[in-house]
C-alpha cells in the first residue's frame, strides 16, 4: 500500500525523462560495438582457454583472436564472419584450435564474401546458439532448484560478501555464512579487476582485498553453494560483478556457469573508473541483454554516489541514476524482477533527525520502484573503526530496510574500513540481522508516515529535485551531463577514459548472432 | 572535572576498568575448535598467555560445526612505561580531503596538478590506480575526488621520455610513478631512469617525484632521486597531505 502519496503525474514525468535522456545514449549503444562484446560472443560460441606461452602471462584465447582479427580486418563487421570464414578455410574442427593457429600466426583473417559469408553467418549462429542454449539450461536449472528447495523464507534476502583472495577460502567462508542464514553470497573482485581489458582464467588464489572473477571460480562456488543449498533446505544465490572493461564478457560467464545476480551499474564504471562513457553504454546493454536471457538480477551502484557526495544534499541524484538505470535495463529487455536498483544507508549518523531521513529515502525507492527488488546497501563512509558504534549503526540500518520493506539487504560489517570481516564479525552481522528481522519483521504493517509529516515531505522534495535535474540532464544531454560533473562529481568526457581504443562504430555489414538471438529470443 | 585521577603524569600506567590500576581489557577473538568445555578452556589458556589473568570467558557461541567465538573480560598483568613509548612522527599532518583542498587553494591559488604512471614493461595499475581513481583504497577516495587536486592518469607501460613530456605539457606539481614488478630490479632502474630524466630535462624546476610500490622501501628516496617513496597500505589520503606539505614547503625555500 502506497504510504508517500507520491503524485503520479510527477512519477510518469520522471520516467519520460529519464527515457527521453537515454534515448541518444541507446543509439550510440546500438551502433557500437566493443572488443568485449566481440570477445564474450566468441565465448558464447565456445572458445575457451589461455595463451599460457605468450610472454606477458596467460592471454585468453578470446584476446588473442579479437585483436589479430581487429589487425587484419577490423571489427567494424563484426568478429563471427572472419572468424567462421577462417574455420572452414583452414578445415579446423574447433574455435580452440584456430586461436592456436592464430597465436602461431598461420591464419590470415578476413572479411568472407558471398557464399562463404552466408555459411560462415550459419554457423557463427550454430555455434553461438549453442552456448546461449547453456545458458538457457541453467536458468530452467535454478528455477528447478528454486522449487524443489525453496526461496529464502522472507524478505528482505541477506546478501553478504566474501573476499579472501583465495577461491578456496571464499567457498569455507560463505559455506558458513550460508548456514548462518545468508541467502545471497557475493565473492568482491580483486582490486583493479575492472580495469584489466581480459578476463583472468583458472582457480586463483592470490587476489588483492577480492578473489579474480573466473570462469572457473564462478563454477567452484556456484557448486559448492548447490551443495550447502540442499544442506540448509533453500536456494543461496551466488553474486559476481559484470562491471569494468569485461562486463560483456563476465555477464556470459555468469551465465554459463548459473550464477544468480550481477552487479552491473549503467554509469558507475564512468564515473568511479574512468572508464570510456561510450564503451561503458555499449558492453551495458550487451551484458543486460544476457543477463535478460539468464534470469540474472541486476544490483546497480547507486550507493556509490553517496560514498563521494552528501547523503542529503545528493540524495536526487540517486533517484535519477535510478531512473535511468530502469530506462536502460527494460531497453535491454529486463523486466522489473529483475532490477535490483540500489541505495544506500550513508547519511552522517550526526545530522539530526537523520534516520527519518533515511526512511524517507528508502521509502521513496521502494514506492517509486514497487516491483523491483531493491537493495539496500549499509554505512560504509561514517563507520568509523568503532566497532561498537558502528554494529549499532548496522542495526538501524536493518531497522530501516524491514520498515520500508526492501527486498534485498546487503548485511553491514561492523569492521567497514577497518579490515576484512573476520569470521565472528559475519556471525554478529547476521545475528544483527536476525534480531531485526525476527523482532520487527512485521513493523512494516504499522509503519504509515503522517500524511503532511517530515517524511512524507522530504520525499516528496527529492522527487522534486530529481525531476529538475533530469531536466536539465535531457536539455544537456546525458554525455554532456557525465562530462560536466554532474554524478558523484566526476567529470568524464566522452572520448576519454579507459578502454576508448575498444570502442568501434558498427559498419552497415555488421553481423553478430548473439545480439540476433538475444533480440529475438531464439535458441536456433 | 571528576574527582577521579587517571594516571596523569604518571610514567608507569595499566589499561582502566573502574578503578585505577585494575588493568581491565575486554576483546574478543575466535578458536578453531568446536563449541564445548575443552573450547572454553583453550580460550582461558590463550588469555593466560596474552597476560590477561585472572580472566572470565563472559560469553561463547558456536560458529558452525568447526568454531568457537570467545568474549573475554579480565585483568592483564602487563605495565607500561610511558618513557619507553616511541612516537614515529610522520614529516606531515594527516589531513582530511576538505583541508587538503583548502590548503591547495591558499597556497597555489590554483589547482595542483598530479601527473601519474606505470612506467617501463609494467602493466600493474593497481597501486596507481587505488591512490588516484575516486573509487580510491581502504575506505579512502582517491586523489581524484580533492577538487583541488587535477589529476591526469596516464596508465600503464607509460615510457619515460613520454612521461617527461605530458608532465611539461600539463605543467605537473607532482608525479606519481607506481612500481610493482621487481624482476631484475626493475622498479628501481626505472624509477632511477625517470628521476634522472626529470632533472636532465628539468632541472630545479622538476615537479615533485614520487615513487611508490609494495616492494619500495621508503628509506631509498635518496637513492632513486625521488623526493618520497610510499610502500605498501599507503592510503590516497596520505598521499595528499604529503603533496600539500612538499608543496607548501617547496614555495617557502625555492629550491
Amino acid at each position: 500500500m502506497p504510504l508517500l502519496d507520491l503524485d503520479p503525474e510527477v512519477v510518469a514525468t520522471a520516467r519520460d525523462l529519464a527515457a527521453k535522456a537515454a534515448a541518444p545514449v541507446v543509439e550510440i549503444a546500438r551502433s557500437h560495438t566493443t572488443v568485449s562484446v566481440e570477445r564474450a560472443t566468441l565465448r558464447l560460441a565456445g572458445i575457451t582457454g589461455a595463451d599460457s606461452t605468450h610472454r606477458a602471462g596467460d592471454v585468453p584465447w578470446v584476446n588473442r583472436v579479437v585483436d589479430t582479427v581487429a589487425d587484419h580486418c577490423g571489427l567494424e563487421h563484426g568478429v563471427c564472419g572472419p572468424v567462421f570464414h577462417a574455420l572452414a578455410e583452414h578445415n579446423l574442427e574447433t574455435l580452440t584450435e584456430l586461436a592456436e593457429a592464430t597465436a602461431a600466426g598461420q591464419v590470415s583473417y578476413k572479411i568472407p564474401t558471398g557464399r562463404d559469408a552466408v555459411r560462415a553467418a550459419r554457423a557463427a549462429r550454430a555455434a553461438v546458439a549453442k552456448g546461449l542454449r547453456t545458458v538457457d539450461r541453467n536458468r530452467a536449472q535454478r528455477d528447478k532448484l528454486v522449487a524443489k528447495l525453496g526461496d529464502p523464507p522472507r524478505r528482505p534476502w541477506i546478501y553478504l560478501i566474501v573476499a579472501t583472495g583465495d577461491i578456496d577460502e571464499d567457498v569455507v567462508q560463505a559455506a558458513n555464512a550460508a548456514r548462518a542464514g545468508a541467502d545471497i553470497i557475493a565473492v568482491i573482485r580483486s582490486t583493479g579487476q575492472s580495469l584489466l581489458d581480459y578476463v583472468p582464467e583458472g582457480a586463483t588464489h592470490h587476489g588483492f582485498a577480492g578473489t579474480y572473477a573466473t570462469q572457473e571460480n564462478f563454477r567452484i562456488m556456484r557448486a559448492a553453494m548447490d551443495e550447502v543449498s540442499r544442506e540448509v533446505g533453500r536456494y543461496v544465490r551466488v553474486t559476481n560483478y559484470a562491471s569494468g572493461l569485461c562486463m560483456p564478457e563476465i555477464a556470459v560467464l555468469g551465465g554459463l556457469q548459473r550464477l544468480d545476480m550481477m552487479l552491473n551499474d549503467s554509469m558507475y564504471g564512468i564515473l568511479f573508473r574512468d572508464i570510456n562513457p561510450i564503451r561503458t553504454f555499449v558492453d551495458q546493454r550487451f551484458s543486460r541483454q544476457v543477463h535478460a536471457r539468464a534470469g540474472i538480477i541486476i544490483n546497480t551502484g547507486e550507493d556509490n554516489y553517496l560514498t563521494t557526495a552528501d547523503a542529503v544534499d545528493a540524495a536526487h541524484t540517486v533517484t535519477v541514476s535510478q531512473l535511468l538505470n530502469e530506462h536502460f535495463a527494460h531497453e535491454a529487455g529486463l523486466p522489473d524482477d529483475l532490477l535490483g536498483l540500489g541505495h544506500a544507508f550513508e547519511i552522517n549518523p550526526k545530522v539530526p533527525e537523520s534516520f527519518r531521513l533515511e526512511l524517507a529515502h528508502a521509502l521513496l525507492a521502494r514506492e517509486l520502484f514497487p516491483a523491483a527488488p531493491l537493495k539496500w546497501m549499509p554505512p560504509t563512509k561514517h563507520m568509523t573503526g568503532d566497532v561498537f558504534n558502528g554494529y549499532l549503526l548496522d542495526g538501524f540500518f536493518n531497522l530501516a530496510g524491514v520498515l520500508t520493506g526492501q527486498s534485498i539487504l546487503l548485511v553491514g560489517m561492523m569492521t567497514e574500513a577497518v579490515v576484512t570481516p573476520f569470521l565472528s564479525d559475519r556471525d554478529l552481522a547476521l545475528a544483527n540481522v536476525r534480531y531485526v528481522l525476527d523482532a520487527a519483521g512485521g513493523l512494516v504493517e504499522d509503519f504509515r508516515p503522517a500524511p503532511d509529516g517530515f517524511i512524507a515531505k522530504r520525499a516528496h522534495q527529492v522527487l522534486g529535485e530529481a525531476v529538475d535535474l533530469l531536466n536539465r540532464v535531457v536539455d544537456d544531454g546525458l554525455l554532456n551531463a557525465i562530462a560536466d560533473g554532474t554524478f558523484g562529481l566526476m567529470k568524464r568526457p566522452p572520448d576519454q577514459g579507459k578502454g576508448a581504443d575498444g570502442v568501434i562504430a558498427k559498419a552497415d555489414t555488421y553481423a553478430n548472432p548473439a545480439v540476433d538471438l538475444l533480440d529475438e529470443g531464439a535458441t536456433r | 572535572m571528576t574527582a577521579v585521577q587517571p594516571d596523569h603524569g604518571k610514567r608507569h600506567v595499566r589499561p582502566y576498568g573502574d578503578t585505577s590500576g585494575d588493568g581491565m581489557i575486554q576483546t574478543s577473538f575466535t578458536l578453531p575448535v568446536p563449541a564445548g568445555p575443552r573450547a572454553e578452556g583453550a580460550a582461558l589458556l590463550l588469555a593466560a598467555k596474552m597476560g590477561i589473568d585472572p580472566a572470565m570467558v563472559v560469553h561463547s557461541n558456536a560458529i558452525g560445526p568447526d568454531f568457537t567465538f570467545f568474549v573475554v573480560y579480565g585483568s592483564v598483568r602487563h605495565i607500561v612505561d610511558l618513557d619507553e613509548v616511541e612516537v614515529v612522527e610522520r614529516e606531515y599532518p594527516l589531513l582530511p580531503p576538505s583541508e587538503v583542498n583548502t590548503a591547495v587553494k591558499k597556497s597555489l591559488r590554483r589547482k595542483l596538478v598530479v601527473v601519474g604512471a606505470c612506467i617501463g614493461t609494467d602493466a600493474h595499475t593497481v597501486g596507481i590506480d587505488a591512490i588516484l581513481n575516486i573509487k580510491g583504497f581502504a575506505g579512502e577516495k582517491g586523489l581524484e575526488y580533492y577538487r583541488e587536486l587535477r589529476v591526469v592518469n596516464l596508465g600503464a607501460q607509460v615510457s619515460v621520455p613520454d612521461l617527461v613530456k605530458r608532465s611539461r605539457a600539463e605543467k605537473a606539481d607532482a608525479v606519481l610513478v607506481s612500481q610493482v614488478v621487481t624482476q631484475r630490479d626493475a622498479h628501481i632502474l626505472n624509477t632511477q631512469e625517470m628521476s634522472a630524466a626529470f632533472r636532465e630535462a628539468m632541472g630545479a624546476r622538476r615537479p615533485l617525484l614520487i615513487a611508490g610500490g609494495p616492494r619500495f622501501d621508503p628509506r631509498m628516496a635518496g637513492d632513486l632521486g625521488v623526493d618520497r617513496v610510499f610502500s605498501r597500505g599507503t592510503t590516497p589520503g596520505e598521499v595528499a597531505s604529503y603533496l600539500v606539505h612538499a608543496i607548501t614547503q617547496r614555495k617557502e625555500q625555492p629550491v
